[in-house]
């Protein structure tokens, strides 16, 4: 713990991995009320389209819903700003190298997430609740949209940040400092639409499941029926469509970038130390990087090659003819990571499309085991999400920018800021995040509590408290 | 280019300091002026809808900084490590107090966030003024554009002189926001406290011109050479008289715009004085940065120029729209507690 570098990127995993918790549901949830609250406005019996023909009477179970939601994202939307201005801040304190060597390309898009995500973000939440019976039904919907739009916004920047530190394309060098040769460069940047669409469908994963969880739970302690089963029937058939892309094509087409970009990273990912014409899908298996080979292998042969190139021969070259230098420094972490995310997605695979043909067939609602398993399974979407990120930032190193800045070589001066420095603000940050996370669950297990039919219109101060939380 | 940056940066800023001020300002008067749970409830609800959009012009600033003068930030951020990991916590802490005291229906835990609210809402004003008194004064850049300020080095003579004044004039500026709604106790309170605090932030203005004088003497050359730059000391000026007048005369709409203009000023002055500096030296220093040295690359602060207008517009209609609504809601809000009715919404 003596290495400050080793202290800054502590701190930042911590910072990162809790602040990340939150905007996984934002973002989820912003999708669901969205479509419960253009179900609920657009809605009527002798529409063409067969999800907005509704009665009156579901209609109003569908703003009920999305009510409910909102109070939900409220409180989560505001522990995700309290966790992610310390994200921004952290660029500066603990890794200034970076930000003066890169700074003048990715301040750009980090820029952009404030004027153009922050803003709407922030004010069409205070809208959306503060301003229920006091705005039309048609900017209360407007606002949902909005929020929605801000959030994926919002994603969509900082997942460019990102696509270039993994794939920097579009910089000149000036000295020791990268410039910004191109916007649209950078935001076509061929990393990006993959990444994003599958980080964002891994978001709405987690709202699609958390959705499920919550109407099975009412359904299994026999309250609030209605709800509950509107959650049930949206929450699976949007897990199942978003579990699908998750495989395909996004995660297929994210791992083609990593194979042709990254192939140390994808090397680690796959566990593979031997270049192969023909190189097997490992399932299970152990890596050693001190013999340099998998142990207790179970491996599909060829698959690998096949999945990458669709070419069974494919040549996928393998960690022993890359120069130890260049290997993300922990090969094991890269390699469980990105198992744990393949495993539990396709454990969510197998809920979502067996709760769907359960709903298909009509039995869903009644189906203990299954509304058990769907109860439950909403933890694994978060820990496949932040295995997945884990993936792609241990996979990245050495490099903090892939091939252009070392991890090591971003860090603030140990004369600004030493390891003793970062040790005190880690565990200050330790304790503060606890602190919240107490607070956050507290605050949701009183809203569950209480439920949806509380439809009572909160004070203005208390929406817009919660907003802030 | 970086000096048409410079300026857009010190209009976010200002921008700010105006808007955050008020709701800190609020929550640094909260346990002077709310005597009652119902008073503190009534302070807390007129800032309850905007504070945090407010808050969201400080992200939008440093967002631009590290944007147009990467440099900059990079030296600022860590070389006052201290002071921002403190901001950051207190931030926290402040949201949270504010949010969670309506959710326990306990007088004891609400006395708890309120103190919390209040006694973070002081320090951060408190620490925002000590850190733009650090940047007046000029940080020990070394020559590879780092420098170190431990914590009691920032909280240095002139550091904290700054900051009371930052405090003195949000807290002034937070009076003048409470004094403006409502006919309860509350603001009555409020219009006896904004004109002392308002006296105060005048008297300090004019005393720290000495202590500035001493540390940077060129914040002072730098405003006469250029003698149109003396426009933002004298808008500072003209604002205080303004704002001292409408309050005499009990019109608090006119003395909050008043007291808004003075912090404009007073922030415009800064950065008047400051330039060409972004992040400077100790006074007759070498290595102070200026706008140009920190600059991103010439090609991305042209390339921001094209959304950046876009997004400020935007920003400045959802908030004038927001506004709008919620204080015509605050008004409704506070008239129907003053006659003991549940809210209508």
């Amino acid at each position: 713990m003596s290495d400050h570098v080793t202290v800054d990127r502590l701190q930042f995993s911590l910072t990162i991995t809790f602040h990340y918790l939150f905007p996984i549901l934002t973002m989820g949830l912003a999708l669901f009320i969205a479509y419960l609250k253009t179900v609920s406005y657009l809605g009527r019996e002798n529409r063409r389209l067969i999800l907005l023909r509704k009665t009156a009477g579901e209609r109003e179970r569908y703003e009920s819903a999305a009510r409910f939601w909102a109070k939900i994202f409220a409180v989560n939307f505001g522990v995700g700003v309290v966790t992610g201005i310390p994200m921004e801040f952290q660029f500066g304190t603990n890794w200034a190298a970076f930000s003066n060597f890169a700074g003048g390309v990715i301040g750009q898009t980090l820029a952009m997430e404030g004027v153009f995500a922050f803003f709407a973000e922030s004010v069409f939440l205070g809208v959306f609740l503060a301003g229920r019976n006091r705005v039309s039904a048609r900017i209360h919907w407007i606002s949902s949209l909005f929020m929605f739009a801000g959030s994926w916004l919002s994603g969509f920047f900082i997942l460019a940040t990102n696509a270039w530190m993994q794939h920097p394309v579009a910089y000149d060098r000036a000295g020791d400092r990268l410039q910004l040769s191109s916007l649209g460069g950078m935001l076509t940047n061929p990393w990006l639409p993959w990444q994003y669409a599958h980080n964002m469908s891994g978001a709405a994963i987690t709202g699609a499941f958390v959705l499920a969880a919550m109407g099975a739970f009412f359904l299994l302690s026999d309250r609030h029926h209605e709800f509950a089963r509107i959650c049930v029937r949206v929450g699976v058939v949007g897990a199942l469509i978003f579990c699908s892309l998750q495989i395909f094509p996004t995660g297929d087409r994210q791992a083609h970038n990593v194979f042709q970009h990254q192939p140390a990273t994808f090397a680690a990912m796959e566990g593979i130390f031997p270049t192969e014409k023909g190189a097997p899908l490992v399932i299970i298996g152990n890596p050693d990087t001190e013999k340099r080979k998998l142990e207790s292998t179970v491996a599909l042969p060829d698959f690998l090659s096949f999945l990458t190139s669709r070419n069974w021969t494919e040549r996928v070259q393998g960690l022993n003819d890359i120069p130890t230098n260049r290997w993300p420094d922990s090969v094991p972490l890269v390699y469980y990571a990105y198992h744990i995310m393949v495993g539990l997605g396709t454990i969510l695979v197998a809920i979502a499309a067996l709760a769907a043909l359960l709903l298909w067939r009509g039995r869903l609602y009644t189906s203990r085991p299954m509304l058990w398993a769907l109860m439950l399974a909403f933890p694994f979407t978060y820990i496949a999400n932040i295995a997945g990120w884990a993936t792609a930032e241990t996979g990245r190193q050495p490099w903090l920018v892939y091939g252009l800045q070392r991890t090591a070589e971003g860090a603030s001066p140990a004369s600004s800021v030493p390891a003793g420095t970062g040790i005190f603000t880690l565990l200050g940050f330790a304790g503060l995040y606890l602190f919240v996370g107490i607070l956050y669950l507290m605050l949701l297990v009183r809203i569950i509590s209480r439920g949806p039919e509380d439809l009572e219109p909160p004070t203005p101060s208390t929406a817009a408290a919660v907003s802030t939380a | 280019m970086p000096t048409a940056w410079f300026c857009f940066l010190a209009a976010m800023v200002t921008v700010y300091v105006v808007l955050d001020g008020f709701d800190l300002g609020v929550g640094a008067l909260h346990l002077l002026l709310g005597r009652t749970d119902a008073e503190r409830d009534e302070a807390t609800e007129a800032i309850g809808p905007v504070w945090n959009g407010n808050e969201v012009w400080l992200i939008a600033s440093g967002g631009v900084l590290f944007m147009a003068f990467p440099a900059a930030y990079a030296a600022a951020f860590s070389g006052l490590y201290f002071g921002l990991i403190l901001v950051l916590w207190l931030l926290v802490g402040r949201g949270l107090a504010l949010e969670l005291r309506h959710q326990l229906d306990n007088p004891l835990w609400r006395s708890a966030c309120d103190t919390v609210f209040s006694l973070s809402s002081a320090a951060l004003a408190l620490v925002f003024g000590v850190a733009l008194g650090n940047v007046v004064r000029g940080v020990p850049l070394g020559p590879d554009g780092y420098f170190h300020l431990g914590l009691f080095e920032i909280l240095n003579w002139y550091g904290l002189l700054i900051g009371v004044f930052g405090l003195v004039v949000l807290c002034a500026h937070g009076a003048g926001f409470l004094a403006l709604g409502g006919a309860g106790d509350l603001a009555a309170r409020a219009r006896r406290w904004a004109p002392r605090l308002t006296w105060g932030s005048a008297a300090l203005f004019v005393v720290l011109i000495g202590p500035t004088a001493a540390v940077r003497e060129s914040m002072l050359t730098n405003l006469t050479d250029h003698p149109w730059r003396l426009v933002f000391p004298l808008l500072a000026a003209a604002a205080l008289v303004v704002t001292i007048t409408a309050q005499r005369r009990g019109r608090w709409g006119r003395a909050f715009t008043g007291s808004a203009l003075f912090i404009a000023g007073l922030l415009t002055t800064m950065a008047a004085g400051l330039y060409p500096y972004v992040l400077p030296a100790h006074e007759h220093r070498p290595y102070g940065l200026t706008a140009s040295a920190a600059a991103a690359g010439h090609d991305a602060l042209r390339t921001a120029l094209v959304w950046w207008p876009l997004g400020m517009a935007l920003a400045a209609v959802y908030f004038v729209y927001a506004y709008r609504m919620f204080f015509r809601t605050a008004t409704v809000r506070s008239t129907s507690a003053a006659i003991d009715q549940p809210p209508s919404g």
